[in-house]
């Protein structure tokens, strides 16, 4: 129990809804979220169909905690083949929607086919009807959101949804929901646009009735819940700094991935910290953050509220973004900053604006600009050609080209395809910092090994949250491990992936894990589930999600080559700080890799993993 | 000594904790519609604010229900709707000046805030301190704990 027991069928082809009974032996093996929309997706899903074709299918799915008290229980996936690499894409969001979907008593909504038209979904428990949606097309997540909550008469109704960038296939587009919360990689956001499908509005009265044991369950998630409030990472440095806690401390050890990754640090780093966001600004003495927020259920807090400066050249007379708004969160202020060597906090914000009201994803966007910053300094782009001089370190050209990418605009069109394909087509694929198409996120995977490696096994392309090893490397949790150290390494990213694996398809956050292991989760899911959720069968559950994920990319075509980094990581030396002289030790590790995982050396899963997982 | 629920808007980071308990408590169901104490998200300025009943003593809900349906909890000083006795006209939810007392189609009675008898669930679950259950007589101790170091904890001149 705790799985509300039902989903939805939506057939945008013929426009039909269906409710169909939830798969209670998949929920059993799959959980929820992450791994249970997967399995339902590799089920129904040829690995070889075009992501953006009405063969591909879409998945909003919540989990068994999604919409209870255990803490950040608000979370949902969305599931798909991504286009911006061609392998299994879920991406994870809070806010608020995923608890109202619960709440509403839908476990996952499944959209197949492509509507000859724009409509978007409502849902008011169970009242769900497709809608036309032709006076959203064409608008912004924001404006979406409003026209819906005005035209519904209903300000508690939650959307989740795409602004132009999805209309308009950016390959890295987002889902938005609740304003600046995103299912922000792999381009989810473009298969849903590619569907002619602009919002999801759902309203739940029914709430999450049916606990296993509530009186348990209140118990456990109340103990958990203290665990958090005195871990120092989620109950001291997330709620007062963010995630953004963590750039100076990742540039300091010569980790911080600058100018596309030509270096490991970045002298800008403190202009775009946390602490440079609590400091009064120069301009008008003003602080850039606001306060904080969680999102539903959560007790750690980690969201940043932030107002810029209404003087900055970038919203000069542009009120609309002068209100309290979403952001700075350190991946995003690394993408738009370090990566193109920008120092400019309001700049980044702006750029980190515009990706949320049209929906597109900072990380792929902000990597693929500082790709173009490199093309632009060889002299292989032109100022003619990109509409302004694209030096690195210009807050001016990161502008422009968010403005560009988020309307569809010149050259923004080309931004819009992310750095693998623009690389390729300028003839130095070399340049794109990317792992199967999907950019990097903020941590050099020459300094911090553990990373590299994860990266390079992802399955959604280039992803530091599915192997969170920059815990253990550089947080010392649940141990220290050496971070230029390659020794243990595959060990350590299995462990991290099964354990995130498991996390993620439960409903829960997966900054949870700085305070909880899977034995803070067992009880948890058990109370509220069945009793089989002990942490050992959990763990056995995050390793059959990453094998059957694995096995869905290797079906569309991905091989052992694919599990690669960059040209860069692998034979230019990082120039400063405690990595200095080194590059990634991936192909020592890789091997080892597929050995820990039970893979032969193609990276396939032998039969005998295959047996052991229940495959 | 009565005790009331004081709310400090500064520290709500908008999770809902409170008001998953509050359904949770009344209707043993984690359904944030079914709260009675609601978190107010003003997206412009980034506060987060909860409001509830704060229990008027001269209470306009009390006074304005024909069938005497609301009454005073003796030993909270909540005032409590008698379900089996309300009759769902919705006169006090006309007459309460704050609107925290209202309507639930799904029982055809109204629902307040009921202090949960002297332990409220939204005090207990709220993760921040956001809201606190305190001595009615003494709500502003804080903010004059505040004034009064600022006044007089500083080190003297001489």
């Amino acid at each position: 129990m705790s799985w509300a027991g039902k989903i939805l069928r939506v057939n945008l082809t013929a426009g039909t809804v269906k409710t169909e009974a939830l798969n209670t032996e998949w929920a059993r093996s799959y959980i929820g979220s992450r791994g249970l929309g997967s399995k339902y997706l590799v089920t129904e899903v040829d690995p070889k169909v075009d992501p953006l074709s009405p063969e591909n299918k879409i998945i909003w799915a919540t989990g068994p905690l999604t919409g209870t008290m255990a803490s950040t229980g608000g979370r949902y996936t969305v599931i798909t083949k991504g286009p911006l690499t061609g392998a299994i894409a879920c991406s994870n969001s809070g806010g608020y929607w995923g608890a109202e979907l619960k709440m509403a008593g839908w476990d996952m909504i499944i959209f197949e086919g492509k509507s000859p038209k724009p409509v978007y979904l409502y849902i008011n428990d169970d009242e769900v009807e497709l809608r036309d949606a032709g006076h959203l097309w064409g608008q912004s997540v924001w404006k979406t959101e409003e026209v819906l909550k005005s035209s519904l008469q209903d300000p508690l109704v939650r959307v989740s949804s795409i602004g132009k960038a999805g209309e308009n296939g950016v390959l890295y587009a987002a889902v938005v929901n609740d304003l600046h919360r995103a299912a922000g990689r792999s381009g989810v956001g473009a298969v849903m646009g590619s569907k002619n499908l602009k919002a999801i509005a759902v309203r739940g009265t029914k709430g999450v009735g049916n606990i296993r044991d509530p009186k348990a369950f209140m118990k456990t998630t109340f103990e958990k819940k203290k665990i958090l409030a005195e871990n120092a990472v989620t109950g001291q440095g997330l709620p007062a700094y963010g995630t953004q806690v963590l750039m100076n401390v990742i540039n300091e050890i010569g980790a911080l991935p600058t100018r596309n990754h030509r270096d490991v640090q970045f002298e800008g780093a403190k202009d775009i910290s946390a602490e440079a966001m609590v400091t009064p600004r120069e301009s008008d003495g003003k602080k850039h953050l606001v306060t904080n927020q969680a999102c539903f259920g959560c007790t750690i807090a980690c969201g940043r509220i932030s107002k810029m400066d209404e003087n900055h050249f970038t919203v000069k007379n542009k009120p609309q973004y002068w209100g309290a708004n979403g952001g700075l969160e350190y991946e995003a202020a690394w993408a738009l900053g370090a990566a193109n060597g920008v120092n400019d906090l309001e700049a980044l914000q702006y750029a980190n604006l515009l990706c949320n009201e049209e929906g597109f994803d900072p990380i792929s966007f902000g990597a693929t600009v500082g790709a173009v910053m490199e093309l632009y300094e060889m002299g292989v782009l032109t100022q003619e050609q990109l509409g302004i001089d694209a030096k690195f370190g210009s807050a001016q050209a990161l502008a422009h080209f968010a403005e560009i990418t988020a309307r569809g605009e010149g050259f923004g069109k080309e931004i819009g395809l992310g750095s693998a394909r623009l690389t390729k087509k300028y003839g130095h694929p070399d340049l794109s910092m990317s792992v199967k198409g999907q950019e990097f996120p903020a941590y050099d995977g020459r300094a911090i090994q553990g990373i590299g490696l994860a990266y390079a096994t992802s399955n959604r392309g280039a992803c530091h949250l599915r192997g969170y090893t920059i815990a253990s490397e550089v947080l010392g949790i649940p141990v220290k491990t050496d971070p230029v150290e390659s020794e243990g390494k595959p060990e350590l990213v299995k462990a991290f992936q099964d354990a995130t694996a498991a996390f993620d398809s439960s409903g829960l956050c997966v900054f949870t894990t700085f305070a909880w292991g899977v034995a803070d989760l067992a009880p948890q899911l058990q109370a509220a589930c069945n009793e089989e959720f002990t942490t050992e069968e959990l763990e056995k559950i995050g390793e059959r999600i990453w094998n059957m994920e694995r096995e869905f990319n290797n079906a569309a075509g991905f091989t052992a080559k694919d599990d690669s980094l960059p040209k860069r990581l692998l034979t230019e030396a990082a120039k400063t700080g405690a990595s200095k002289g080194m590059v990634s030790k991936l192909p020592e590790m890789l091997p080892k890799y597929y050995a820990a995982r039970g893979w032969d050396t193609e990276g396939r899963p032998t039969a005998e993993t295959r047996a052991r997982l229940s495959l | 000594m009565q005790k009331v629920l004081h709310i400090n808007p500064d520290k709500c980071t908008g999770c809902l904790q409170c008001e998953m308990a509050c359904s949770f408590e009344n209707y043993g169901t984690y359904a944030t519609s079914k709260s009675r104490i609601k978190v107010f998200d003003f997206h412009h300025t980034g506060k987060k604010v909860p409001y509830t009943c704060t229990q008027c003593d001269e209470a306009w809900c009390l006074h304005a229900c024909p069938v005497e349906a609301i009454t005073v909890d003796k030993m909270t000083g909540a005032k409590v709707v008698n379900e089996t006795t309300c009759v769902g006209c919705k006169v006090c939810t006309i007459a309460c000046p704050f609107g925290t007392i209202n309507y639930v189609q799904e029982t055809g009675k109204v629902q307040k805030c009921d202090l949960c008898g002297g332990e409220p669930a939204c005090a207990e679950a709220c993760p921040t301190a956001a809201i606190t259950f305190i001595d009615a007589n003494w709500t502003g101790m804080d903010k004059m704990k505040q004034w009064a170091d600022k006044l007089g904890n500083q080190p003297s001149a001489a």
